[in-house]
């Protein structure tokens, strides 16, 4: 075995000199990866050798986008999207698997291999099409909650399959115990019910485990405030729960799914996503690496019209299923035009289970090397299909005027607002917003308030909302206002300077500690700010000056004609900050100004100040002469 | 925020609800003292607007419930402008609602007597068609009038100080007394059994 430091760098050598060349020509990261592992594969640099130790290290790419899929499919949503998921995912798997195995027994495959084919080539690539909607911008609106429905049938149907495609063996299994890279199964050689029990147990531990073991693991580690360890105990739970499934002989992905889903509802979902995301991005790019790499060129060199056959036949066959389905259930022509046009790859599941059914004895390798070539081709094509799709829309669009765009109705995850620190102050902000219709995500670091909280049904997550990558996560692109209302000084200024400096569209309001404070989150870009004491103590004062003997009303305008003076002295002494001296005397002297200008309201109302309507001295006077005037008459 | 020194006795079934609109009660004289003569009456729930409500946030379901519980409803109120002050008159925007006070529905102060009380600081002579107002408080009024007979309520002759403020305490005393007898014979018969 070679060197694994030299391994390490062809791998990471080809993905940083191929994916920006391909991203700049707009073919995507997906293509660039696949590029890439075809050139340094031994069919091609040679580079590298066997990548088949690589590509178990690769899979656990999509062990962890599964994780993450599962991250993002709460329970709730899972029941929202069911006609989605159940009714055009069920509809395209039955339909592609079938329309496909008929066109292979049209070119005399046995009905058991065809049915196989099908089955595996109904499979579309997850990350290549969530990858791919995001960048279009796609991904939130009606075609990519399809998209995303379909996608996640297929991801569910990889488990029954595993148990149905050897029963459509036609040779005897070459190496069954160790199928489809899922070797290693421990429980293998158990009879039968004994293998149900072990697999019918580790879903169960995942399940429980993730409920009642992993939350109160977070929240100690949450508490120990340990960023990496945070990042390692993900990666764990996620290694852990994979392997887990191997043991019992179940897909890893699945599992990580499934631990997903568990996670979903926790205050931990975006810390998670978070911190998950970059090692999905790179073990993903090394997966397609390992796909590009294991393209059998010269097999491809002897075929190539088989080839071209094969990836064309799949593309146009997914396609026009998918459309018809789309059509059937009620889109639009041009949402069902996306999406057909999106999910119409093979899939990374299909590279799995075909390895898989070569060792079941279902599919002949030759085949079987035939039909990785045209899925890994047929995703590298998906770019391009998209691009071709978009320029179909715009003739579309440019031959009827009056085409209803796409309007995302998938919009439950967009927040109006973010609040960062959901502590006495953000908290009283945060019910006054619910209460009046805008949606906020909650960001809060302090795992105690967040289990109170959530005791009390709100929705917070785990975060230090001072790190980009989380507030971006909560979605802070996209939201219209930002409530910061930590409890740290420096915090809160380092958070308004960082998100005005990233978001600049994004209304920051902030909470301060004092007029300082405040004149300090001004200057750093926060739109308006609020002095986290002001209004309470001129309530407290409010409330004091009836209980000396004011009336309601007057302590009420009394406090109202304070703020509005204070208000007017903080504009009027901004510019004076940071000049200690210059700021101190103006202050004195405005201090002064307001308490005599408070003191003439109480002797007697100013007009124009506070009550001069009331204030009936003058009009008093002059009644009385009238009045004797009126009486010497 | 309401305040236990609002004078807001528990709601009776029947009787007169003496709604006061007064911004700078401390500085008044002759509204205080008619006040302060009315609501010892029993049968007399006294609120008082400016001290309920200093922020100018009305509990419309609390006031509606209190207008249909009495039998009469008393406005008294420094003329101000030749209206009522503007607390008053939101509390008759927001509360004296269509389909409740008016309209289609809107029976809940039907058969019941409104009253108005007004203190001006203007002696009588200047609501005269030769006086400097120009006009008699009879014309003055003819709003909440015309707001009465729309909510199909009855319109008691209204009870009017003149000058105010220049009236001494002996003669704000009598008036007071007047008011106190006058708000007493608008309280529904039964009282007497």
């Amino acid at each position: 075995m070679e060197n694994i430091l030299t391994q390490t760098l062809v791998y990471l050598g080809a993905a940083v000199v191929s994916v920006p060349i391909a991203k700049r020509l707009g073919l995507g990261s997906v293509l660039g990866y696949l590029i890439a592992g075809v050139l340094i594969g031994p069919f091609a640099l040679s580079l590298v050798g066997d990548q088949a130790d690589v590509m178990k290290f690769a899979e656990f790419g999509v062990v962890i986008l599964l994780f993450l899929i599962g991250l993002e499919v709460q329970p709730s949503t899972l029941w929202d999207m069911r006609k989605a998921i159940f009714g055009l995912g069920g509809a395209q798997v039955v339909g592609t698997a079938l329309t496909i195995a008929a066109a292979a027994l049209a070119f005399g495959l046995p009905w058991q291999t065809a049915l196989a084919v099908g089955l595996v080539l109904a499979m579309s690539s997850t990350a290549i099409v969530l990858q791919t909607l995001d960048e279009k911008g796609l991904r939130q609106g009606p075609v990519g909650r399809a998209a995303f429905g379909v996608l996640l049938l297929q991801d569910l149907a990889v488990i029954p399959l595993f148990a149905l495609l050897p029963l459509l063996a036609i040779s005897a299994p070459q190496h069954a115990a160790e199928a489809g890279g899922h070797g290693g199964s421990l429980v293998a050689t158990l009879p039968v019910w004994a293998q149900t029990l072990s697999v019918l147990a580790a879903v169960a531990a995942v399940v429980g485990g993730g409920r009642y073991l992993v939350r109160p693991l977070f929240r100690f580690i949450a508490k120990a405030r340990l960023r990496e360890i945070f990042t390692a105990s993900a990666l764990l739970i996620v290694v852990a729960v994979a392997s887990l499934m191997q043991t019992v002989g179940l897909s890893p992905a699945l599992g990580a799914f499934l631990a997903g889903v568990v996670l979903a509802e926790s205050e931990f979902r975006r810390e998670l996503e978070t911190d998950i995301e970059p090692f999905r991005g790179l073990l993903l790019g090394l997966f397609f690496m390992t796909v590009g790499a294991g393209v059998d060129l010269p097999l491809v060199a002897r075929q190539p019209l088989t080839l071209v056959g094969l990836v064309l036949g799949l593309m146009v066959l997914k396609f026009l299923v998918m459309y018809g389905i789309a059509r059937l259930f009620g889109a639009p022509k041009r949402g069902a035009l996306a999406v057909a046009t999106a999910l119409a790859q093979g899939g990374e599941f299909a590279f799995v289970l075909l390895t898989f059914t070569v060792g079941a004895g279902v599919i002949g390798a030759q085949l079987a090397a035939l039909l990785t070539a045209a899925i890994a081709v047929s995703m590298a094509l998906t770019p391009v299909a998209m691009i071709l799709y978009e320029r179909v829309a715009a003739l579309m669009d440019a031959a009827i005027p009056d085409v209803t765009p796409d309007t995302g109705d998938f919009d439950e995850g967009e927040p109006d607002i973010i609040i960062a620190g959901f502590g006495r102050f953000g908290q009283i902000t945060g019910r006054l917003l619910a209460a009046n219709g805008f949606k906020s995500t909650v960001l809060d670091s302090d795992i105690e308030q967040i289990e109170l909280l959530r005791r009390f049904g709100r929705r917070v997550h785990y975060g230090d909302a001072t790190r980009l990558d989380l507030l971006r996560q909560a979605g802070a692109d996209r939201a219209r206002m930002l409530i910061v209302a930590l409890d740290d000084r420096e915090k809160t200024v380092e958070l308004v300077e960082t998100a005005r400096k990233a978001f600049p569209d994004l209304t920051i309001l902030a909470r301060a500690w004092d007029r300082r404070h405040a004149y300090d989150l001004l200057s750093n870009g926060a739109d308006a700010v609020e002095r986290e004491t002001f209004e309470s103590a001129l309530a407290l004062g409010s409330t004091a000056l009836q209980k000396l003997g004011f009336r309601a009303h007057r302590a009420h305008r009394a406090a109202a004609f304070f703020r509005r003076h204070d208000r007017r002295m903080f504009e009027e002494l901004r510019p004076m900050w940071g000049q200690e001296e210059a700021y101190m005397l103006a202050s004195r002297d405005a201090a002064q100004t307001m308490d005599r200008l408070l003191n003439a309201d109480l002797h007697r109302m100013r007009p124009g100040d506070a009550g001069g309507a009331w204030d009936t001295a003058s009009l008093d006077e002059e009644l009385r002469e009238r009045a004797q005037q009126e009486g010497a008459d | 925020m309401t305040n236990a020194s609002t004078g807001q006795m528990t709601p009776a079934t029947s009787g007169v609800l003496l709604v006061l609109a007064h911004p700078a009660l401390e500085r008044s004289r002759a509204n205080r003292a008619l006040a302060k003569a009315a609501k010892g009456l029993s049968g007399v729930t006294f609120k008082d607007l400016y001290e309920t409500y200093p922020d100018f946030v009305i509990d419309i379901e609390t006031e509606q419930a209190a207008l249909t519980a009495h039998d009469v409803v008393a406005l008294q109120f420094p003329l101000y402008w030749y209206s009522t002050p503007a607390l008053m008159k939101e509390w008759l925007d927001l509360v004296w609602l269509h389909g409740f006070a008016y309209g289609e529905g809107g029976e809940a102060l039907k058969g019941k007597k409104m009253f108005v009380a007004c203190t001006t600081g203007a002696s009588a002579k200047a609501y005269h068609a030769h006086g400097y107002n120009r006009f008699s408080m009879d014309e003055f009024l003819r709003p909440l009038e015309q707001t009465a007979h729309l909510c199909g309520m009855e319109w008691a002759t209204p009870f009017v100080v003149h000058g105010a403020a220049v009236k001494d305490d002996a003669a704000l005393k009598a008036e007071a007394e007047r008011y106190r007898a006058r708000v007493a014979s608008l309280l529904p018969a039964k009282t007497e059994a």
